[in-house]
């Protein structure tokens, strides 16, 4: 699992470019922790603080065309896709600007328009959901790839196993990540699952390769990600890839995590994805001060974006009763 | 020009034309291709359009409604069969809980336009786990439709109008009504959802009905006037969401009086619903107390003589409704 060798065959603008979004998720999870403590997102927010490399490798690695399904931990996988901050920040404070018009909320990032085809609450539900944009993409013949995100929790509820074998039957062009940051909630993953890679290790049942790759490597994920995409791409079906990680914070809202042996945590911290990507980038020779710019640049649009959402107006209270049926409204009856 | 055909006939007469008419209209379900389905509902479909449009699939009932929903979000038009509605249980998340409120969290940005199919409902003795009426479970979820048919012209036609509509539907075929024939014209039949029909006129008290309980009513109506004098009016209502009000209180500000016949089991039955929109909106043209003839609030059993006394039958709605009148 562990990449101890860097990869050479990734240019200098793509580690840029990850770079840039690893930085960028990061800022953005910070502020969106804040703003959650200090009253102005309501009701949860799950964070990807620590977990940033995943979708950032992943999303570089798609065509624009391609499709994103995400689970309620989806703040990173939306923007990584190209969801402007501003949208997505107003989204978690409720405001008129947010993606859903403050409908959707943290748990329920959307932008079509970027391939971001949703954001799903309930554990596992989006998988076999996903298949389905898959096979409209094979039908199509559109050459659309489909990437389904998930967390380690869901491999043990039953859509996961519906999807995988389904997919599988019908060489759906789709791509499962299940991000294991070793915690279903606040249970560890290993406690309650009777293999040792709960992702990885159910691959065989559904005639796929295991794949294990690092979670806190941009590279790493970048270049698996490529290889089932192009996969996918090429009409030979579905891969699941078993990304391990860790959460910087707990499951949601405040929870502080303290269920985590502080050894555990520690040696995890100083894996920290961001740091250790920024090491690499100065020993590939790149210098500082780019690097500075791209954190500088991240920063401020992540400040851009709070005020931004601040300042969005509160949703027209008419918006409660849109939208429940195509035809904008939500009358059931004459 | 018009024949006689089955309710079953029906079915796959809607589906072809629906699959004739629009390329993007693809039919996935367990056993519906090469066997023709379990209720030989979907015979020849797999010849005419091909094992890509016509998909049998495991039996996984959220990766088939998964499937739909995903493909209906992207550009398709997915119709999927659940082989009897009591599987709903099994995939009920991604039916009310993804679904139904897809368009609305996202603001608009996704629509779901899929049907799906199923077997609703009791009369051929399958028991408690085969034979539920689950009408009341998917009203009761905003952001769905729900659709009843009871004769084969009404089945195609709503069955279009529902593959056309750009929101989801569910689409309960009564599995009782299959060997049933009736009279279908030639041609393309379109109907119109959110509309229910005046089956049978009458003067003294309104009967409302859905699916297989509109045979019984219009039964009963006839043998209330035979020996009893007494005149019903028969609405079959076809379309629970959207629910034609109009025509349902039109009718009772008329008759006066209103008896619902449902095969749902009693609590939170759609007759409920419509009992208390009519003792709000038509309270001062009535002339009687409001009447719910309904499944009595068990499961069903299996025996023929024990399911026979569950769900409403013509002399229950006889009774209840000259009760009704005094």
């Amino acid at each position: 699992m562990t990449t101890t060798e860097v990869p050479t065959d990734i240019d200098r603008d793509t580690r840029l470019a990850l770079y840039r979004q690893v930085v960028g998720l990061r800022r953005f999870e910070e502020r969106a922790h804040r703003l959650f403590m200090e009253g102005l997102v309501k009701g949860t927010s799950h964070l990807s603080t620590g977990m940033e490399a995943i979708a950032a490798g992943v999303a570089e690695a798609m065509r624009p065309d391609d499709l994103t399904f995400c689970t309620y931990r989806g703040h990173a996988h939306t923007l990584a896709r190209g969801t402007p901050m501003d949208g997505v920040m107003a989204e978690l404070l409720g405001r008129a600007n947010g993606v859903c018009g403050g409908k959707g909320g943290s748990m329920h990032l959307t932008s079509v328009e970027h391939g971001v085809m949703g954001s799903y609450a309930i554990i596992g539900a989006h998988l076999p959901i996903a298949n389905g944009a898959a096979w409209s993409a094979q039908l199509r013949g559109s050459g659309q790839v489909t990437v389904c995100f998930f967390g380690d929790g869901a491999t043990n509820i039953g859509a996961f196993h519906e999807a995988l074998n389904l997919a599988a039957v019908w060489k759906l062009p789709i791509v499962f990540v299940c991000e294991n940051n070793l915690y279903m909630e606040y249970t560890p993953i290993g406690e309650v699952t009777a293999v040792e890679h709960p992702a990885a290790d159910r691959a065989g049942a559904y005639g796929l390769e295991p794949i294990i790759v690092d979670g806190n490597d941009p590279d790493a994920v970048y270049l698996e990600a490529s290889a089932a995409i192009e996969r996918a791409r090429a009409g030979e079906g579905p891969t699941l890839i078993e990304a391990k990680t860790y959460r910087h914070g707990g499951h949601s809202r405040a929870d502080p995590g303290d269920y985590r042996p502080e050894e555990e945590v520690d040696a995890w911290l100083a894996r920290d994805p961001l740091p250790m990507y920024r090491e690499r980038l100065l020993e590939l020779g790149i210098d500082a001060e780019e690097l500075d710019a791209i954190e500088q640049e991240r920063q401020d649009a992540v400040d851009a974006a709070t005020e931004a959402a601040k300042a969005g107006p509160l949703p027209d209270p008419e918006s409660a009763f849109t939208d429940v049926w195509a035809d904008g409204g939500s009358s059931w009856r004459n | 020009m018009a024949e006689l055909i089955t309710y079953r006939e029906a079915v796959t007469r809607a589906i072809a034309q629906e699959m004739r008419r629009d390329g993007s209209v693809v039919f996935l379900g367990e056993d519906i291709a090469a066997a023709g389905g379990v209720f030989k509902t979907t015979k020849g479909l797999l010849e005419e359009f091909g094992p890509t449009r016509v998909r049998d699939t495991p039996i996984s009932e959220e990766a088939i409604i998964g499937a739909a929903m995903g493909a209906a979000m992207t550009g398709m038009r997915p119709i999927a069969e659940i082989m009897f509605s009591d599987f709903f249980a099994t995939c009920w998340d991604l039916i009310a809980v993804e679904i139904a409120k897809a368009r609305y969290m996202t603001a608009g940005q996704v629509t779901v336009p899929l049907v799906i199919r199923t077997a609703n409902g009791g009369g051929l003795r399958f028991g408690a786990q085969h034979s539920q009426a689950v009408e009341n479970w998917a009203m009761m979820i905003p952001g769905l439709k729900v659709v009843a048919p009871s004769t084969a012209a009404d089945l195609i036609g709503l069955f279009a109008a529902s593959v056309r509509d750009e929101d989801p539907v569910v689409f309960l075929e009564q599995k009782s009504l299959y060997p049933v024939k009736s009279e279908v014209p030639d041609g393309e039949l379109v109907d119109e959802l959110g509309t229910a029909k005046v089956v049978r006129p009458g003067d003294d008290i309104t009967i409302v009905a859905l699916a297989a309980m509109v045979p019984r009513a219009l039964e009963a109506a006839e043998q209330l006037q035979q020996d009893r004098g007494i005149s019903a009016e028969v609405i079959d209502v076809r379309s629970l969401v959207p629910l034609d009000t109009r025509t349902i209180l039109d009718s009772v500000s008329r008759t006066t009086r209103l008896a619902t016949v449902e095969e749902n089991p009693r609590l939170c039955g759609w007759g409920a619903e419509i009992v208390s929109i009519v003792g709000e909106e038509c309270f001062w043209d009535l002339d009687g107390p409001l009447t719910r003839i309904t499944t009595p609030h068990v499961p069903l059993p299996s025996s023929d003589s024990l399911e026979d006394l569950t769900l409403p039958s013509v002399e229950r709605i006889v009774e209840s409704v000259a009760k009704a009148l005094g």
